[in-house]
């Protein structure tokens, strides 16, 4: 059954409200095939019955779960890979020299999603860095999505999963077979701190300074005005000496021209000196 | 760059024929092991060899072991692609010299992320 257009414009504009997130007319399709099994599950007829209750009561776990289902988690272990070279090769020499005198790290996976990329990174770490477990590595991870914070933290991933990006040396070092899931090790799940985050948050009390971040695939589904003040708050948060990272359609360019794309890798940025 | 495809399963060896030749790979395919030994006699080592595991005549965890102990074919980078997905097997592949391990069923994409890990591109 197709949605109706009012019902349509009510969801894209609660889920502007809520994540930011850009649903443009033509994508009735979308709201109706994601929000149809979260009306099966919350015992309501079809999307115009979620839609009913959220119109009644803009708040509460119906709204949490359409929002989940609304946003899009896709990812893969060392998605692009070039970033990760990037990281293994530059980055973090750079890092570990710089900051030698206080051994202190911190690293933010600003839309982690599932969980594949801030866990890549840590596998990274640690075969090619070891030194890094005598410092003081603060790694964290968000994602507005409590569901798939949930997935995240649990780090236990499917076949399909785990066939995607993932070398099989590291499948075998750092995870273990659970049923027909692949769990990963508890050392790397405990090594991250999951909390839920919303960028579109006006500003961000309490977060920072960041060494790295990670903003990957998740700008592409707001609207200028959005990127411009995630962009903004991003510099309040990042060291000036930090690096961010985006995903490769995504760019600070005409949109916030204090940051500076690096030569050798073009998606990792650098705060512009003032 | 040249790709080696050994899989009894005529099915699997024209899907992954596809795959690869997309990414600008000429792909020899052989039917098992003892196949594989056969049509890389004279060739240009293979820039990649995508083995199944189960096999008649020789199957793929033997033709990995013959691989890396023949002197001329030791250095061709070798891909597991197994519907094999236990941790002992994908341990025993590795130790035996697999360089990567796809488990079936896999998608073009699984092909490629996997050609990129070991820094092989096509063409
Ligand atoms: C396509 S995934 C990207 C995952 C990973 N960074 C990558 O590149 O593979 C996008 C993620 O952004 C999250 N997201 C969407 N809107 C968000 C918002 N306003 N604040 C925080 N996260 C958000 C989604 O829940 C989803 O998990």
């Amino acid at each position: 059954m197709a949605i109706a257009s009012d019902d349509f414009r009510f969801i894209a504009e609660l889920i502007r409200e809520q994540a930011a997130i850009v649903i443009e007319p033509g994508k009735e399709y979308l709201v109706e095939t994601r929000l149809g099994p979260v009306a099966v599950t919350a015992g309501l007829v079809n999307v115009a019955g979620v839609v009913r209750e959220l119109r009644a009561k803009r708040a509460g776990p119906l709204l949490q779960r359409v929002v989940d289902a609304m946003t899009t988690n896709e990812t893969s272990f060392f998605r692009d890979l070039q970033p990760f070279e990037h990281l293994k090769e530059r980055v973090i020499p750079d890092l570990l020299e710089r900051r030698k005198a206080e051994r202190s790290l911190s690293i933010w996976c600003a839309a982690s999603s599932c969980g594949q990329e801030p866990y890549s990174m840590l596998m990274m770490m640690r075969e090619s860095f070891p030194q890094l477990q005598q410092w003081r590595v603060q790694f964290l991870a968000t994602d507005i999505s409590q569901q798939m914070l949930a997935k995240a933290r649990e780090g236990s991933y499917t076949q399909l999963e785990v066939n995607r990006g993932l070398p099989a040396p590291l499948l075998v070092k750092y995870f273990h077979k659970k049923g027909i899931e692949w769990q990963i090790d508890d050392s790397l799940r405990r090594a991250i701190d999951w909390r839920e985050f919303n960028l579109s948050a006006r500003t961000w009390p309490g977060m920072g300074p960041f060494d790295i971040v990670m903003l990957r695939n998740v700008m592409i589904y707001f609207d200028l005005a959005t990127k411009r003040q995630i962009l903004a708050n991003m510099r309040k948060v990042l060291r000036p000496d930090g690096f961010l990272f985006l995903g490769t359609a995504e760019t600070t360019i005409n949109v916030d021209d204090s940051y500076a794309s690096d030569v050798l890798h073009t998606a990792c940025y650098r705060p512009k000196a003032a | 760059m040249r790709a080696l495809v050994v899989d009894d399963s005529a099915v699997i060896r024209t899907v992954l024929t596809r795959i690869l030749t997309n990414l600008g790979f000429e792909v020899i395919q052989a039917s098992h092991g003892k196949d594989a030994l056969d049509k890389l006699k004279g060739v240009p080592l293979p820039d990649i060899a995508l083995v199944d595991w189960n096999m008649p005549e020789m199957n793929g965890y033997e033709f990995i072991r013959s691989v890396r102990e023949s002197a001329e074919y030791r250095d061709m980078p070798l891909m597991m692609v197994t519907t094999e997905t236990e941790m002992e097997q994908v341990v025993k592949a590795l130790a035996a010299g697999a360089n990567e391990y796809l488990m079936k069923p896999f998608t073009p994409e699984m092909v490629q992320e996997k050609l990129q890990i070991l820094g092989i591109s096509g063409s």
